[in-house]
């Protein structure tokens, strides 16, 4: 990841400061830093959801308030520790945020923050209406949280435990976005289709994401009920979870520090404004809501990055060069003989309604031959691709790969069975750095999870993998712009990061999707060697291009298409000679 | 429950639901052609009846302020296009529409007294003064910004929504409002009455369902907005630009927004916020009709409105929790009928 | 349009100068330089991929692009868009059709005279009717959902739906693409008779035989660069028109 060289120090800095602050801050900055604190912490569950997975919640606050509220109960009712109710009110959020998930996250994007707005308002009423729950007045009497033999009674004292978490979440969360997994969460803002050919259980990584954040919404609602003693509806109710999500918005809501200083800016604002809005308007009530939302607004339209990233623009920037040198390599799945059959699709169509754009075409891929499919626009070659690669199954035919049937399976089951692809639209994350992007593809090569990502228990597998994504990117001749941001490169050159991410999944088959398209003559030259030299290591690769000169220098066989059927295979130079190539390219003669 | 009550709750459901229909219909419209998902919405409920309650008590209403505020806004962004574009022709014209027009308007409010006007005039009045905000809002706040993702537009309209609570506030105060009735008549069918208003809400309702469908079946505007919901680019090709088709759907929707508070508010108190969880309801309808079908959408409206009609004689305090919980076995059944999930 | 540039003896409605398309880093057209004259069908022939769509969609304003474009006589800046060219009547067959699939070939129609309509004319039911004698498919398609038509007749659709604007020059983007060979000679056959009634046609075809025979003039689009211009029937014999399509020659 990019970061500012002095991050540490930085870090160090802050917690300095941190540290000092309540011995020297009166009483109501303290109170200031408890809720900024409390508020950056569902804030940043926030940043992960919406800035790096390209979802949004605005039930935020409801679920803090599942884990204020459990707590509340189970302190005042039952007498249980405060201790033991923070895992059990962590369990109750993520058991309602999976199934929250799982309900919505199969639909389209917008259906999960609307879920959760009617899921926010429900829970409001909810608390407000249930006598156990103390109805609209709320629960008093929460004990305070013990430690040791110290109650922490005044917001002095919970200052720390407040900053500690917080730090807590920010360091776990910068070692998750920094991991496998932190990559497949971030691979989905580019869309699922990506991430699933790059073998990411893209259903699984949304939920666990939308789960993390809510789990940090409990966390912050668990402190709140101790630090108030008090809880009633008003602090979890859509309101609030509204305003959490202007708080990562406003703060930069894709970045770590971002919510910390958007949590910051909002609570000082909203103080203020409650003080002289009401007094400029001559009426009292919650003004500070048209200056938020126009504020918001503003944002949105001139700033969509949010306040972090001008702050970090001043901050001298380096990149991190990982150091994975020293690690071993990944090891290799077991070629398959040179010559054997690892494709073979038979009958295969596929209809769009009326539309048939592939019409029972077969063919087969052997390991080690670059197979060329060739043939004017809209003859269904891309079609056939997302066909072959679980994309977008084809309607009938079968398909076998390496001896298995894979035309019924999810892209991400095709990938772990090495078959790897790039696509004719480039489809890379512009804001991470190559050697980041092409680990994607090394995605089912490791195991560690969410967790030892976490507390950075999966260094040694991260370090293979990027040593291995490294090699990729040299192999593929980008050595130079290994971290560079992905979007900050020609076409050309994303297209050969693209078939670097490919490799880096270790494949026995490669599906290339144009992949000479954009680049330059000697850039050509230097990928057709490329492809060459994957070849004589017994990689089978189907490849799909217009530019002739590139696919007849190259390809052993090519098969050419016209109208979804298969109209003519064989050598390159019997296809060139054919005269029915010779009239699909360019047009009947009468 | 005997009959009579069961035949209570019906009635109030109906009605209620013939509102949430309305909405759901202008949510579904402004996010197939704009991919707008309309929360401030409910927020046009609000504001019209609260401005013809205004009227009616012969108050200012803040919504003027607004409107002038929104055309100054308008005025000032477009005219420094047409100067640097160089396009002076254009000038008069952006001037009258966006400033002449709301500062004649206000003027005639200051100079006659609209409390002693006849309702059908307050009426037309409430709906000057509210339903031009619906396109003057695009135009400032979604316009710029038309192509983001549909996550991005969302989060825009959660943020006009708060705006607008806020303002509300600013403009109509804490306290709510209800009109007097329409008509006062009312039939006994037996031992259940059925009142006046309720018929003219329900039939209102009726026959601006039925406008809107001769609208979009019958006239080339709102071909061009089926369209265009249909297909962007080939909208476009036809000269059917984003704005235009925005303009007319925001237009469109205010213009339900604030028919449907000034049809309710003598049936029930509006207060500045009401809006939000009538206009919510609208949206469980539209959620229902998968934000895309409008029969579908304004059916589930009408059952959300029967559902909140008897959940409120079973377990009043629970009605909401009710309603808005039915949304999720909604989801979880489009989600199960969903076959491959879109790319948001 | 007394003012137009008049070229030999007709008017010239479209002409570029030096017009080039980026993608970002990548240049996708460079330096294209050509012109269209009243009643004239000029061809832009080449391979896939070569930048032929990417030249329309520049033109039309769907695009940013850098050099002059002068339609009508008058300069399109960067202000141009494509709701301003539909007014002034140039006209996009798009590739993909880009029909309204849920409604009817007559819906489709009406649409396409969307912009005159609201320009205050009302003669579209005339224009449908003219359309129907160019293309007697549409007519007894009328009630049809345009969704359901085949491909030649959404091709139809598409031309008659561009045609209800009355364009001045009328943009069509690889109107074989996906067609049979016979649907083919149809459409071409059609786009031949529309220069009578004086309509500019600018055609991007990669079919290029079948689009040599019915232009006056073509060009060559070869990797975002114009390699070759001249009469269509002289193109027609070139040699290097078949090597840049099938990569048999020795190009650069």
């Amino acid at each position: 990841m990019r970061r500012s060289p002095y991050d540490t120090y930085l870090l160090l800095l802050f917690v300095g400061v941190l540290a000092v602050a309540p011995a020297v801050l009166p009483e109501f900055y303290v109170t200031l830093l408890n809720y900024i604190g409390l508020y950056s912490i569902v804030a940043l569950g926030l940043v992960m959801l919406t800035g790096v997975g390209g979802l949004t919640s605005f039930g935020q606050a409801a679920f803090a308030g599942l884990g204020a509220y459990t707590s509340a109960v189970l302190t005042t009712v039952y007498g249980v520790s405060p201790w033991l109710t923070l895992p059990a009110g962590l369990l109750i959020t993520s058991l309602v945020a999976v199934s929250l998930g799982l309900v919505t996250l199969r639909l389209s994007g917008h259906f999960l923050p609307l879920g959760t707005i009617a899921w926010g308002i429900s829970l409001y009423y909810l608390f407000g209406n249930i006598d156990a729950l103390g109805g609209h007045t709320g629960i008093a009497g929460i004990p305070p949280l013990q430690i040791g033999e110290v109650e922490l009674r005044s917001g002095r004292d919970f200052f720390y435990l407040i900053w500690a978490v917080l730090l807590g979440t920010v360091l776990a969360t910068r070692n998750l976005l920094d991991s496998r997994e932190g990559r497949a969460i971030r691979a989905l803002k580019g869309g699922s289709v990506m991430a699933e050919a790059m073998g990411v259980d893209t259903p699984r990584s949304k939920i666990v994401v939308f789960t993390v954040a809510a789990l940090y919404a409990g966390v912050s609602g668990w402190l709140y009920a101790h630090l108030q003693r008090f809880v009633n509806p008003t602090p979890f109710s859509l309101t609030q979870g509204i305003e959490y999500l202007f708080m990562a918005v406003v703060g930069g809501v894709s970045h770590v520090w971002g919510a910390i200083v958007g949590a910051g800016l909002i609570t000082v604002l909203k103080q203020s404004l409650q003080d002289w809005l009401p007094r400029l308007l001559g009426q009292s009530g919650n003004f500070e809501a048209i200056v938020f939302g126009l504020l918001m607004i503003l944002v949105l339209h001139r700033a969509r990055d949010g306040v972090w990233p001008m702050i970090d623009r001043l901050l001298p920037q380096r990149v991190l060069h990982g150091s994975f040198s020293g690690a071993e390599d990944l090891p290799r799945r077991p070629r398959p003989q040179a010559g054997s059959v690892l494709l073979e699709v038979h009958d295969g169509s596929k209809r769009f309604g009326g539309l048939v754009a592939n019409d029972r075409v077969s063919f087969t891929v052997r390991a080690g031959e670059v197979m060329a499919l060739i043939g004017p626009n809209g003859a269904g070659k891309s079609t056939m691709f997302n066909g072959i690669s679980g994309v977008d199954p084809l309607s009938s035919g079968t398909v076998s790969f390496r001896g298995q049937r894979v035309e019924s399976l999810p892209a991400r089951d095709i990938a772990r069975l090495g078959m790897s692809r790039t696509f004719q639209h480039v489809r890379l994350l512009p804001g991470m750095t190559v050697i980041e992007n092409v680990a994607i593809g090394a995605h089912l090569r490791g195991g560690k999870g969410f967790v030892a990502a976490a507390c950075r228990a999966d260094r040694s597998e991260e370090a293979r993998l990027l040593k291995e994504a490294a090699r990729q990117i040299e192999r593929c001749g980008l050595a130079e712009q290994m971290y560079e941001s992905a979007g900050s490169l020609p076409l050309g050159k994303q297209r050969l990061v693209e078939i670097a991410r490919a490799l880096a999944a270790d494949p026995c088959l490669l599906l290339l999707d144009e992949p000479a398209a954009g680049l330059r003559f000697l850039e050509k030259q230097a990928l057709a060697e490329l492809l060459r030299r994957l070849r004589d290591e017994g990689i089978g690769i189907l490849l799909v291009e217009h530019d002739m000169d590139f696919v007849m220098g190259l390809a052993d066989r090519v098969m050419v298409m016209e109208f979804g059927q298969k109209l003519a295979s064989g050598l390159p130079e019997e296809v060139q000679r054919n005269p029915l190539v010779v009239e699909a390219y360019l047009g009947g003669v009468e | 429950m005997n009959l009579q009550i069961a035949l209570l709750l019906g009635q109030d459901g109906v009605t209620s639901g013939a509102i949430y229909a309305l909405l759901a219909l202008a949510l579904v419209l402004v996010f197939a052609v704009t991919r707008v998902i309309f929360i401030p919405q409910g927020e046009f409920v609000a504001f019209g009846a609260l401005t013809l309650a205004g009227l009616q008590a012969d108050r200012l209403p803040g919504t003027i302020w607004l409107l002038l505020a929104l055309g100054t806004a308008i005025a000032l962004v477009e005219g420094g296009a047409a100067l640097r574009q160089r396009r002076y022709r254009r000038i008069p014209l952006i001037l009258l529409v966006n400033c002449a027009a709301p500062l004649l308007l206000a003027g005639a409010l200051v100079a006659v007294s609209p409390a002693g006007l006849p309702l059908p005039i307050q009426v037309l009045l409430a709906l000057m003064l509210v339903v031009p905000l619906g396109p003057m809002i695009y135009r400032l706040v979604y316009q710029p910004v038309a192509e983001v993702s549909v996550l991005a537009l969302l989060i825009v309209s959660v943020a006009v929504h708060v705006t607008l609570i806020g303002l509300g506030l600013f403009f109509f105060g804490a306290e709510g409002s209800r009109t007097p009735a329409f008509t006062e008549v009312s039939f006994e069918f037996g031992e259940a009455v059925l009142q006046g208003q309720t018929i003219l809400v329900v039939v209102a309702s009726l026959v601006l369902i039925i406008a809107l469908y001769f609208f979009f079946e019958r006239t080339l505007y709102g071909k061009a907005l089926r369209a265009t919901a249909m297909n962007r680019t080939g909208a476009r090709l036809m000269g059917i630009s984003g704005q235009l088709a925005g303009m007319l759907s925001f237009t469109l929707a205010a213009a339900i927004g604030a028919f449907s508070g000034i049809l309710i508010s003598p049936i029930t108190t509006i207060y500045y916020d009401s809006g939000f969880l009538i206009g919510l309801k609208g949206f469980v309808g539209a959620i229902i009709g998968g934000l895309a079908s409008y029969p579908v959408a304004a059916a589930g409206a009408v059952l959300v409105g029967l559902l909140e009609s008897y959940s409120s004689f079973w377990a009043s305090a629970f009605k909401e929790v009710i309603v808005f919980t039915l949304i999720l076995p909604v989801l979880l059944w489009r989600s199960l009928t969903t076959r491959h999930p879109e790319e948001g | 349009m007394s003012s137009l540039a008049v070229d030999g003896e007709r008017p010239v409605v479209l002409e570029v100068r030096d017009l080039s398309v980026s993608y970002g880093k990548v240049q996708a057209l460079h330096g294209i330089a050509l012109k269209v004259h009243r009643g004239e069908i000029v061809t832009v022939i080449g391979p896939n991929g070569a930048g032929k769509t990417t030249l329309l969609s520049a033109l039309i304003g769907l695009l940013p692009a850098s050099g002059e474009i002068l339609y009508l006589g008058e300069y399109q800046g960067a202000g141009r868009s494509v709701e301003q060219l539909v007014r002034l009547g140039m006209t996009l067959v798009p590739e993909k059709r880009e029909l309204f699939s849920e409604m009817s070939v007559e819906d489709n129609l009406l649409l396409g005279a969307f912009d005159r309509y609201r320009a205050g004319h009302r003669d579209q039911l005339e224009t449908m009717d003219q359309v129907f004698d160019i293309f007697p498919r549409l007519m007894e398609r009328r009630e049809q959902l345009a969704g359901t038509l085949s491909g030649g007749e959404r091709q139809m659709l598409a031309m008659g739906r561009a045609l209800m604007a009355k364009p001045r020059l009328l943009l069509l983007d690889e109107p074989s693409l996906g067609l049979a060979p016979l649907i083919i000679r149809e459409i071409f056959r059609t786009i031949a008779q529309l220069r009578k009634t004086g309509v500019a046609i600018l055609l991007v075809e990669q079919n290029a035989r079948a689009a040599l025979q019915i232009a006056d003039y073509g060009y060559v689009l070869e990797t975002g660069e114009l390699s070759l211009a001249g009469p269509s029937s002289a193109l027609a014999t070139d040699p290097r028109v078949i090597a840049s399509y099938l990569g048999l020659g020795g190009r650069r």
